[in-house]
């Protein structure tokens, strides 16, 4: 499963770890996250992340 | 001096900090000061929004006593934890100790980590109110904008925005309102603030103006935490927000420069003419003589970037690399450039900077220029052409 960084902190988005604190069960994909699930660690929504490994716009 | 009324019932009651030139360590030079701005807000409940740097904490003290006893404190609202504005905190919460701190959660942990106060918390999310008696305050959560932890506060009865760092200047002054001081001063200081501080927030900046603009709230005073309030005219500063947050830009070029034995300034120097006689405007900048947060200010509306550097130990001189570092954090979008220098033998710095420049997403427009030592006549001419052409794609 691919993981996506937060282009606004670094923040990088593990599906395989989730996001438990939020309620993220390990194993959600990316995609699969809730349209308001926000970076935990800075706040930015969804759209500001990119796939890791990707060029960044 | 005595607190300065905004509305009925609403008073600024925080600090001028005339003499402050260094701010966030040696990040950012406030040539004009700063003021560090807190509200008091009077109604059934005393409210204070924000407070001011630690050193300042008396002038606060004194300026809500003038007004009301600071034990009569029932809310304090934390937009944002960070030290110049929350500095003040623990002072005022021994004076009013049962008051409630309001704030969102990042902040409420932030603060904490800064304090370690055992303060009664009371976390907000954007559209809680909070009633005061007569007037209404309510939440908007503004993460990075510029912390995690960022709120803008909204006063509704009397459309007043209480922004914190966002529309804010570092710019000392007598006068609280942009009605009353030299504006185009302000907006200087403005530029720098947004350039320096939310430029790698933009698309989050865009994003926020938006949301707010289809609230349809009206807005009749922008009051932000540092400098001058916005009374007059608020929606300009808006707009200019939304501009600098768009990336838009004028054909205009910075020239930044380091050098050792002059060759790389004389390069500079000749490409700037080159520039110059396209009709293009233009800066140029020494990196070791100038002051790095008005040239970062200068490439905010700025279509081209020109960086030169002289070769040391096959790389760039290490003042150019530091300012570059800085640069490439800003995250600057639709830019073009080009780069030079002189070097001995091997080179190296031009490469380097090129490099750094594909990794900010500047589009490399023309192939960086390379002198050997000293540049002789017909290289001087390269010079002169190279910002000839580079002007043209700027244009």
């Amino acid at each position: 499963m691919e993981k996506w960084k937060c282009t606004i902190c670094g923040y990088i988005y593990d599906p395989a770890v989730g996001d438990t604190e939020h309620g993220i069960n390990p194993g959600t994909k990316f995609e699969n996250l809730p349209d308001d699930w926000v970076c935990p660690e800075c706040g930015a929504p969804k759209d500001q992340f990119d796939r890791v490994g990707q060029p960044v716009g | 001096m005595k607190p300065i009324k905004l509305v009925e019932n609403v008073y600024w009651v925080g600090a001028v900090d005339w003499s402050v030139r260094k701010f966030h360590g040696h990040t950012y030079t406030t040539a004009r000061g700063t003021t560090y701005n807190a509200y008091l807000i009077v109604d059934d409940k005393v409210t204070l929004v924000d407070t001011v740097y630690g050193p300042f904490g008396n002038e606060l003290v004194e300026r809500i006593s003038e007004i009301v006893s600071p034990e009569k404190i029932d809310y304090v609202i934390a937009n944002h934890m960070e030290t110049d504005h929350s500095g003040a905190l623990p002072q005022i919460m021994k004076l009013c100790p049962k008051a409630k701190i309001y704030c969102t959660q990042k902040c409420k942990e932030g603060l904490y980590k800064n304090y370690y106060g055992n303060w009664d918390f009371q976390v907000v999310k954007t559209g809680d109110k909070l009633k005061l008696g007569k007037k209404t305050l309510t939440f908007i959560e503004s993460p990075m904008l510029h912390w995690p932890d960022s709120m803008f506060s909204y006063l509704i009865e009397d459309a007043l925005v209480l922004p914190n760092d966002a529309f804010g200047q570092h710019y000392a002054s007598d006068k609280r309102f942009n009605d009353e001081v030299d504006v185009s001063e302000v907006m200087q200081e403005a530029v720098k603030y947004y350039a320096n501080i939310l430029w790698p927030f933009s698309s989050l900046v865009v994003k926020k103006i938006e949301e707010i603009q289809k609230l349809n709230i009206p807005i009749k005073i922008i009051a932000p935490s540092h400098g001058i309030i916005w009374r007059k005219d608020p929606t300009k500063i808006v707009n200019a927000y939304l501009s600098w947050a768009k990336n838009e830009t004028k054909p205009k070029v910075v020239v930044v420069y380091e050098t050792m034995w002059k060759s790389t300034e004389k390069m500079a120097r000749k490409i700037v003419e080159g520039i110059v006689d396209s009709g293009v405007e233009v800066k140029l900048y020494d990196v070791n003589e100038s002051d790095k947060t008005e040239v970062i200010g200068e490439m905010l509306d700025s279509k081209g970037y020109v960086i030169g550097s002289s070769t040391h130990d096959n790389s760039m001189l290490n003042n150019i690399a530091g300012f570059l570092e800085f640069f490439k954090g800003l995250k600057p979008k639709n830019r073009i450039g080009c780069v030079f220098g002189s070097c001995g033998w091997a080179g190296g710095a031009v490469r380097e900077i090129e490099e750094i420049f594909k990794t900010a997403g500047i589009e490399l427009v023309q192939t960086g220029l390379s002198v050997k030592y000293v540049p002789d006549e017909n290289e001087i001419k390269k010079c002169y052409d190279f910002g000839k052409d580079f002007a043209e794609k700027v244009k």
